[in-house]
C-alpha cells in the first residue's frame, strides 16, 4: 500500500505587507495579502522528495478563511496530490490548542502514516503545533529537522538543537516538521499549476470532524489577548558616509555609549 | 503562598542562565519550586538554591537522554499533580517550548510561548509578547487551567536570592509514549569561548556582504575586541560561511543586547524579527538605501573591510 503522507500548511499574511489585529485582537487575516507560509513550502518539499523513490501519496491539509485555497492551490502545483480544507465561521480567533484538534480530527479522517509540518508559522511563530498534534494523534513527535529520510516505516532525521545536534528515529505512524535548512523547495512549474486546477481539494467544516462549536473560535480558546499595540518607530539615528573616518566616529559613538 | 513550578534548563549540572531568570520572574507571582531532570539534576540544586528555590525536584532516569521531549512531559505533569502550581515556567528553547506544550494539552491548560516579560495580574500572570517581527507588542493571560508559559532568554535581570532548596525526589512513571522517539547519536555543540549568542550584551553580526567564510574572521575579530558574540544572517548561513546556531533572525535566534552591530546586513523583515529589540544598534552597509539604517542609532555607509578592521583597531587601543 502506498505511504500516505498528510503535509500541514497554513495560510499567513504576508510578511513583507502590513500585519495588524482586528478590534477584538485577532490576527487580521481578511484585509491583508495572504500566502503559503514559506517555511510549510518545506514541508511540501520533504514529501515531493520522498514520493520521488517511493510509492506515496499527497494530501496537502489546511485550516483557514475562505482564501486559504490559494495556500493549497500553491502546494498542489508544487506536486502535491490533494487537498483539505478545513473552514468553518466559527473557526475564527481559534488559539494553538482548538487548530491542533482540528488537525488531529482532520488527519485522522485523511488517514496517513507520516504527517509532515514545517517548523513554525510565520505569523504566530510559535512552533509547537506539531508537537501538539504528535500528542494528541499518540504518535511519535520527530520535529524540527534538518534532514530526515524515511525508510522501512521508520522516519530518520537530524534535528540541531541549542546545547546539541541529535540524530533522531522514529516507528511509523509519526508527526515530524523540518526546517528551513532541510533543503529548498521547489517552484511550481508551469504544468504544475496548469495540473493543480484540476486537483481535488475536500472541504470539511466542524460538523464534517464533529467538532462543537464551543470548541474552538475565539470563545473556546484557552488563552486571551489582552492588548495589542504597534511599537513606537526607533527615533531616527546618525548615518554618515564612511570617507575614511567612519571607523573613528563610529568608534567615538560607541566609547559616548560607554561600549568601549 | 502559591508555588510556580520552574523546568530547568542544565548540561550535566551546568544550569543555564535563562533558567535563573526564570527564577526571577516566578517570584513575581510566588514561590519557586524548580525542576531538574536526567544526569547532573542533584548538582543543579546549589544555584538553584541561591535564586530563590524554595525546593527542588530532582528525576533521574536514562530515558531524558535517549527520547525527545516525552519523558520531560511526564515528570513535568508528575510534578505539577505534586506541587499543584500556580503557574508553570519554562525556558523558550525549542525543545522547551514543545514540553510546555505537550504538557499544557495534558493538563487542560492554555500555553503561552516566548514571553518577553511577565508579571503577577488579577487573574494571574500576564505575559508580554513581541510579534509581527517585533513590530507589535501584545499581552495576554491564560484564560483555562494553571497558566503554561515558556519566556526568552534575556527577558528579566538576574537576581540572586538565598532559599532552602530543599531537595525532593520525584517519583515518574513514564507514559506508553515517551519511548516513541529515539536519539540515536548527539553531537554537543563546542564553544566557541565567546559569549552564548542570546545572552551577550553585544552581539557583532554578518552577511552576505561579508563574502566568503575566510573574511568571517573580520566580524569575529571585532567581536572579540568587544568581548561579543557572533551572529549571522540567513544569507551568510545558507552559503556555508557560518554554521545556523548563530543565525539570527526569524528562523535563527531572537537577541535583544545592549548593542547590535550589522555588518553587510541588508536589514531584511526576517533578519529585523531576530535583533529590533536590541537597545543601541550599529550598522555598516555601502548600499546607503539598506533598510537596516531605518533602525540604526549610529550608521556607517561604507566597505565593512575597510571599516570594521579600523574600528576593531580603533576600540583596542581606547581600552588599551
Ligand atoms: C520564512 C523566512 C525566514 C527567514 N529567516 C531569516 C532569519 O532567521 N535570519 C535572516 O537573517 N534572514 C532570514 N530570512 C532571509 C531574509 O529574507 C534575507 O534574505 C536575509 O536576511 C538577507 O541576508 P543579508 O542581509 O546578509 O543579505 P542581503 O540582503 O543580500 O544583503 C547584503 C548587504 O550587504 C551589503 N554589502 C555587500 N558588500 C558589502 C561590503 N563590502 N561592505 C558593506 N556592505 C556590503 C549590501 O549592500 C547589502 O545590503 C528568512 C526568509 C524567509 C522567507
Ligand atoms: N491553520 C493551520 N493549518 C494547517 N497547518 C497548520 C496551521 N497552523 C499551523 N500549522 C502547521 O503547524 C506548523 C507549526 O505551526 P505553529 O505551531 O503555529 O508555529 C506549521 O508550520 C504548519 O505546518
Amino acid at each position: 500500500m502506498s505511504l500516505r503522507i498528510v503535509v500541514c500548511a497554513k495560510y499567513v499574511p504576508d510578511a513583507i505587507g502590513d500585519r495588524h489585529f482586528t478590534e477584538d485582537l485577532t490576527v487580521d487575516r481578511d484585509d491583508v495579502d495572504g500566502l503559503l507560509s514559506e517555511l510549510d513550502e518545506y514541508a511540501v518539499e520533504q514529501a515531493l522528495r520522498i514520493k520521488e523513490s517511493a510509492d506515496a501519496e499527497i494530501t496537502v491539509v489546511t485550516v483557514g478563511p475562505q482564501d486559504a485555497e490559494e495556500a493549497l492551490r500553491k502546494a498542489l502545483s508544487m506536486g502535491a496530490d490533494k487537498a483539505i480544507h478545513v473552514a468553518d465561521d466559527d473557526l475564527r480567533g481559534t488559539d494553538v490548542m482548538g487548530t491542533s484538534l482540528v488537525l488531529a480530527k482532520a488527519v485522522e479522517k485523511a488517514g496517513y502514516d507520516l504527517v509532515i509540518c514545517g517548523m513554525a508559522s510565520t505569523d504566530g511563530t510559535m512552533g509547537v503545533l506539531p508537537a501538539l498534534l504528535a500528542e494528541r494523534l499518540g504518535v511519535p513527535q520527530a520535529t524540527l529537522l534538518s534532514e530526515m529520510s524515511v525508510e522501512g516505516g521508520v522516519v530518520n532525521g537530524r534535528r540541531d538543537g541549542d546545547a546539541a545536534t541529535e540524530w533522531l528515529r522514529a516507528s511509523l505512524p509519526a508527526v515530524v516538521s523540518v526546517t528551513d535548512q532541510s533543503g529548498e523547495a521547489r517552484y511550481p512549474s508551469f504544468k504544475g499549476i496548469m495540473a493543480a486546477k484540476k486537483k481535488p481539494v475536500t472541504s470539511w467544516d466542524l460538523s464534517d470532524l464533529d467538532i462543537g462549536a464551543e470548541e474552538v473560535g475565539l470563545e473556546g480558546a484557552w488563552t486571551t489577548v489582552e492588548s495589542a499595540a504597534e511599537c513606537p518607530a526607533r527615533p531616527v539615528g546618525t548615518v554618515v558616509r564612511d570617507e575614511g573616518k567612519g571607523s573613528k566616529h563610529l568608534a567615538a559613538f560607541l566609547a559616548e555609549r560607554t561600549f568601549v | 503562598m502559591a508555588e510556580v513550578l520552574v523546568f530547568v534548563d542544565h548540561t550535566g549540572g551546568a544550569v543555564r542562565k535563562p533558567t535563573l531568570e526564570l527564577l526571577t520572574l516566578a517570584r513575581r507571582i510566588g514561590e519557586p519550586v524548580a525542576l531538574a531532570l536526567g544526569d547532573g539534576a542533584g548538582d543543579t540544586v546549589r544555584t538553584l538554591a541561591e535564586h530563590g528555590a524554595v525546593r527542588v525536584l530532582t528525576h533521574q532516569a536514562p530515558e531524558y537522554a535517549e527520547y525527545l521531549v516525552v519523558p520531560e512531559v511526564d515528570a513535568l505533569q508528575a510534578a505539577c499533580a505534586q506541587v499543584s502550581p500556580a503557574a508553570v515556567l519554562v525556558p523558550s528553547s525549542a525543545e522547551g517550548k514543545e514540553i510546555a506544550a505537550r504538557l499544557a494539552l495534558r493538563i487542560g491548560s492554555g500555553v503561552i510561548t516566548d514571553a518577553v516579560d511577565l508579571v503577577a495580574g488579577e487573574d494571574g500572570p500576564v505575559a508580554t509578547q513581541s510579534v509581527f517581527a517585533a513590530s507589535y507588542t501584545t499581552t495576554s493571560r491564560v484564560s483555562k487551567g494553571t497558566p503554561v508559559i515558556t519566556v526568552k532568554p534575556n527577558s528579566v535581570a538576574v537576581e540572586a536570592v538565598p532559599a532552602a532548596g530543599a531537595v525532593e525526589a520525584l517519583n515518574v512513571t513514564f507514559s506508553a509514549q515517551a519511548t516513541g522517539t529515539r536519539i540515536t547519536g548527539r553531537t554537543p555543540r563546542v564553544s566557541t569561548g565567546r559569549p552564548e549568542l542570546t545572552e551577550a550584551a553585544i552581539v557583532v553580526a554578518g552577511g552576505r556582504g561579508v563574502n566568503g567564510a575566510e573574511n568571517f574572521a573580520v566580524i569575529e575579530a571585532l567581536a572579540d575586541s568587544l568581548g561579543a558574540a557572533v551572529g549571522a544572517s540567513r544569507a551568510a548561513v545558507d552559503a556555508g560561511w557560518y554554521p545556523h546556531t548563530s543565525q539570527v533572525g526569524q528562523t535563527g535566534k531572537t537577541v535583544s543586547p545592549q548593542l547590535y552591530v550589522a555588518a553587510g546586513i541588508s536589514g531584511a523583515i526576517q533578519h529585523r524579527a531576530g535583533m529590533q529589540t536590541s537597545k543601541t544598534i550599529v550598522a555598516i552597509n555601502k548600499d546607503p538605501e539598506a533598510p537596516i539604517f531605518d533602525l540604526v542609532d549610529y550608521g556607517v555607509v561604507g566597505d565593512l573591510f575597510e571599516v570594521v578592521p579600523r574600528l576593531t583597531e580603533e576600540v583596542r587601543a581606547r581600552k588599551g
